[in-house]
């Protein structure tokens, strides 16, 4: 089990970083994100179109736009890890307590 | 997959909310029955919530050049079915929307159907599949995430499609044009969600065989 998860996972990586390293220099790779690409896609199917309704609050900067990306993810990762520990931890109490019996 | 806030047209946008809105008043009252009567799995949900906070975060780069994020619905779908991951998949969608300017309240219908309802709905049906064809059990949840991912874009690409329909082509070119943007872009990530799903589900089946049984029961039989 534990050498399937460490494959998994590298095979992961491998999948971000490929795309990075093959087309990042010099291969035209932008890598903007495919929602604005289809933004500017519907603005190139009708010239005419313009957004109705603004964002309610948008970041005032890339920099907090990721700040908040990066507390979403933490805040997943968080929850994520407390529950694999806790179980983690539950599975040796009961071993731990099964053995001094 | 998400459709920024005011471009689908109002019909649309309403159209979609209206369509969304069952899906959410059977999964907040399935919610609620399995948190009264299922205490034990409270952990597990909150992981499941917290799978897909994580998973929808990342954007990562892709063999188009351009960036895009898995859904992480799959995995909750797995254990909870879909219209329970329907209501988690709204809260993240309405968290990217007020926080994030990811998104958008008038669009909010439309994404959330994308990605929760199509996307979990699809996991749920491979993952039924799967079993009946009594495929291996991991193959079974990366195939139930990975196309769930993908589905989630196909189905924002017809979206689009539906709404912008191109001058020459009508729907059917628009879509192609939209599915060129979003599919493509997103087989990559599909698969890295199926791997990323199995990870999780392993280390869960490792540590809390018993409380995913009580989830998996098809599990019991098969784990180890």
């Amino acid at each position: 089990m534990k050498r399937q998860n460490i494959l998994l996972l590298v095979g992961a990586i491998a999948l971000a970083v490929v795309p990075l390293v093959m087309i990042g220099h010099g291969g035209g790779g932008a890598f903007g994100g495919s929602d604005d690409l289809a933004t500017k896609l519907i603005t190139a199917i009708e010239p005419g179109y313009h957004r109705w309704v603004s964002p309610v609050w948008e970041p005032p900067s890339g920099e907090i736009e990721s700040l908040l990306f990066a507390v979403q993810a933490s805040l997943g990762t968080g929850v994520v890890a407390y529950c694999l520990g806790y179980y983690r931890g539950r599975r040796r109490a009961q071993a731990d307590h099964a053995a001094t019996r | 997959m998400h459709i920024m806030e005011g471009y689908l047209p109002a019909g649309h946008a309403i159209g979609w909310s209206v369509a969304t809105l069952p899906f959410l008043v059977v999964g907040v009252k399935r919610l609620g029955d399995r948190l009264r009567n299922d205490p034990e799995s409270r952990l597990v949900l909150a992981a499941a919530g917290g799978f897909t906070f994580v998973l929808s975060a990342l954007k990562l780069p892709s063999v188009t050049g351009s960036c895009s994020h898995p859904t992480g619905i799959g995995f909750g779908t797995v254990l909870f079915g879909p219209w329970i991951m329907t209501v988690v998949g709204f809260v993240v969608l309405l968290f990217q929307a007020l926080l994030l300017a990811h998104g958008g309240l008038t669009t909010l219908g439309a994404n959330c159907f994308s990605m929760a309802i199509a996307g979990g709905f699809t996991a749920w049906w491979i993952y039924r599949l799967g079993c009946a064809l009594r495929l291996p059990f991991n193959l079974t949840i990366f195939l139930a995430a990975a196309l769930s991912d993908l589905m989630t874009y196909v189905v924002t690409s017809l979206q689009l499609a539906l709404a912008f329909p191109d001058p020459v082509g009508g729907v059917p070119g628009s879509a192609v044009k939209f599915l060129a943007v979003f599919a493509v872009t997103q087989v990559p990530l599909a698969i890295s969600e199926g791997l990323l799903t199995v990870l999780v589900m392993n280390l869960l089946r490792t540590h809390a065989s018993d409380v995913i049984g009580g989830l998996v029961p098809r599990l019991r039989g098969i784990a180890r």
